[in-house]
């Protein structure tokens, strides 16, 4: 679905394209490190757990083309559970986010060998219609808490150790998951695991033509997308010591898109760069009330019709370069 | 009074008509949902929005106007499908030659912006919205009492949704239709105006929608989130239904609103999932869904 970034005369530069890769690397490591001074700390920790959750959503749709409409799923109940170890479990930080990201990973097992059974716009559906499932069972389930949530999380001592109340570690430990999930989404496109992914969003009956087993692909692709977005939901829910049924219903599946959009779906970098601004444009606006819903809405309906791309995506268009 | 497997017969036959009132709203959405696909290849996401748009309208014809029920029940669809036609002139038209997701993204920021204005000026309390004098009051059939209002939304919903499939499969205007979600280049050279048979579609379409909220008006309240929370077990009754054909959408509707009601008098627990847990099935049985042709 994604129109290509790389036009064909670029394969002649690809010690440019690699090195336009780094070049960006560098420089969001750079501002990601001189952030916490400018800005208030707690945003820009918040804004890497959208930016890896949207990072995990666009491995799927930038990379295999899959719409999967319902990643609250995955993010909201990794949330509940790494909420849940923390707390009456009493498990150290590193424990509960692992608790979390694997409760993601095997929701990702289930919803994912269900919704790849079905194409193009039934995928979105069945997702987005299985991550309902998902709230209405912790609108219900005990642990979770109901309306009020999981509230008043520890944060911990990482390893029994670190203190992670702390904000100057607890952004450190956050940046390195962010950095940590970044990396390994990287890793899987360029590998050739992600070359596959490729073939499958480009051509799928091709590539089963070739002998690719497609449906492993993308179970094991959504998989990853899943336990990513769990990561990233686990993380949020320790920083900000709170779970609640807002991470796991569906506007918050539409917000990831969303950000992703903004920022250029298909692009490595894009996911970080639209979350940021959208989650700086909720808080700069949240005065407006209800409107902020109409904004996003406008938003939307203007990267479909003039900007599909997104900001990244048009950059890197204009530049010839891959970010 | 008597009971059926351990459940007293009013609860059961109470909660049927419920299954049944549910079914019907399933039905004219899915249904609308269907004959959008069939056309613009379009998942028309803010299917939601326009069904609360009816309702809407009802509510303020009612309140500010003093337009009763019956013109409502013309008036909204008309006013909430010409809403559609334009929205289909100034965005969707640009999208069919673009990917599928494209159109479903586009329609989920519309449905966002009407829900987001609705929310601002109403709140998400919920206005009532008095029956018509014609429709109160009911009937005691012996085993059950049948409201006069609910025995009229699910008469109106099975004729419309018949009227829809015999005109769809019937009428010239079906066949051109028909031909032309086979074949549009072709229908084309016959000198029939395909896009603005597609346009027609879509204002058909969101009108069939527009009709479920100005029913659904009087029994549950006018909010703006009343679209949101339906048009996603609607998703999943399509993925059930598959969207190859109207008469599925129409059974797979109805179907699973009684299913829906049963489940509420032997498991409560379960009546809001039940939908999803049997697309999950069909889906592990029959993944082009039980009407659904295999792409």
């Amino acid at each position: 679905m994604m129109e290509r970034v790389v036009d064909p005369l670029t394969q002649k530069r690809s010690l440019w394209r690699q090195q336009s890769e780094t070049i960006a690397f560098i420089v969001m490591v750079t501002a990601l490190v001189v952030a916490p001074f400018i800005t208030y700390p707690l945003f820009v920790m918040q804004a890497l757990c959208f930016a890896l959750f949207a990072c995990a959503f666009n491995l799927l749709i930038g990379y295999v083309g899959l719409l999967s409409f319902g990643h609250a799923l995955y993010f909201g109940w990794a949330s509940y559970l790494a909420a849940h170890a923390a707390k009456v479990w009493g498990l150290t930080p590193e424990l509960a986010i692992l608790t979390g990201t694997a409760v993601a990973a095997a929701l990702g097992i289930v919803a994912g060998a269900l919704a790849i059974r079905r194409q193009g716009i039934y995928f979105a559906m069945i997702t987005l219609a299985l991550a309902q499932m998902g709230y209405f069972m912790a609108l219900r389930l005990k642990f979770t808490g109901g309306e009020d949530g999981i509230q008043s999380v520890p944060r911990g001592y990482l390893f029994g150790l670190i203190d992670l109340r702390n904000e100057t570690t607890m952004y450190v430990v956050v940046l390195a998951l962010f950095l940590a999930g970044f990396f390994l989404i990287h890793r899987i496109i360029h590998s050739p695991f992600g070359e596959v992914l490729k073939a499958i969003r480009e051509n799928e009956t091709r590539a089963i033509s070739l002998g690719y087993k497609t449906d492993r692909y993308k179970l094991l692709a959504f998989v990853l997308s899943a336990s990513l977005a769990g990561l990233a939901g686990s993380t949020k829910a320790i920083l900000l010591s709170i779970a609640s049924l807002t991470d796991v219903n569906w506007p918050m599946s539409g917000e990831v898109v969303l950000m992703s959009l903004v920022g250029g779906l298909g692009t490595i970098f894009g996911p970080v760069v639209g979350s940021f601004i959208i989650l700086a444009m909720q808080y700069k606006l949240a005065f407006l009330g209800e409107w902020v819903l109409v904004i996003q809405g406008v938003i939307f309906v203007a990267c479909v019709l003039l900007f599909r791309r997104g900001i990244v995506g048009e950059i890197a268009h204009r530049l010839r370069i891959r970010l | 009074m008597f009971t059926i497997f351990g459940v007293p017969s009013g609860a059961l036959f109470g909660q049927l008509l419920i299954g049944l009132i549910n079914g019907s709203f399933y039905a004219l959405l899915s249904l609308g949902l269907a004959v959008i696909f069939g056309m613009l290849n379009i998942i028309n996401f803010t299917h939601g929005a326009q069904y609360m748009l009816g309702a809407l309208a009802a509510y303020l014809l009612l309140q500010f106007a003093g337009i009763g029920y019956w013109p409502s029940l013309v008036i909204a669809p008309l006013v909430v499908g010409a809403l559609g036609i334009v929205i289909e002139r100034c965005f969707l038209q640009w999208l069919y030659k673009l990917d599928h997701l494209y159109g479903l993204l586009l329609t989920f920021g519309i449905a966002l912006i009407i829900e987001g204005v609705g929310r601002h000026y109403l709140g998400t309390a919920g206005l009532p919205y008095t029956l018509p004098d014609s429709l109160q009051g009911g009937h005691n059939l012996g085993f059950m009492y049948l409201p006069n209002y609910r025995a009229w939304v699910i008469a109106a919903s099975l004729t419309i949704c018949l009227g829809t499939w015999l005109l769809i499969e019937r009428t010239r205007i079906g066949a051109y239709l028909r031909a032309a979600t086979e074949n549009p280049t072709l229908v084309r050279a016959f000198g029939i105006n395909v896009p603005r048979l597609i346009t027609l579609t879509y204002g058909f379409g969101v009108a069939l929608a527009a009709f479920a909220g100005v029913m659904a008006a009087p029994i549950y309240n006018v909010s703006p989130n009343m679209g949101s929370e339906l048009i996603i077990v609607v998703f999943a009754v399509v993925v059930i239904g598959g969207m190859g054909s109207i008469l599925g959408a129409i059974v797979t509707g109805f179907a699973l609103g009684v299913i829906e009601g049963l489940t509420k008098v032997f498991f409560p627990e379960a009546s809001n999932t039940v939908i999803f847990v049997i697309m999950a099935i069909v889906l592990l049985v029959r993944p082009a869904g039980l009407f659904g042709r295999r792409t």
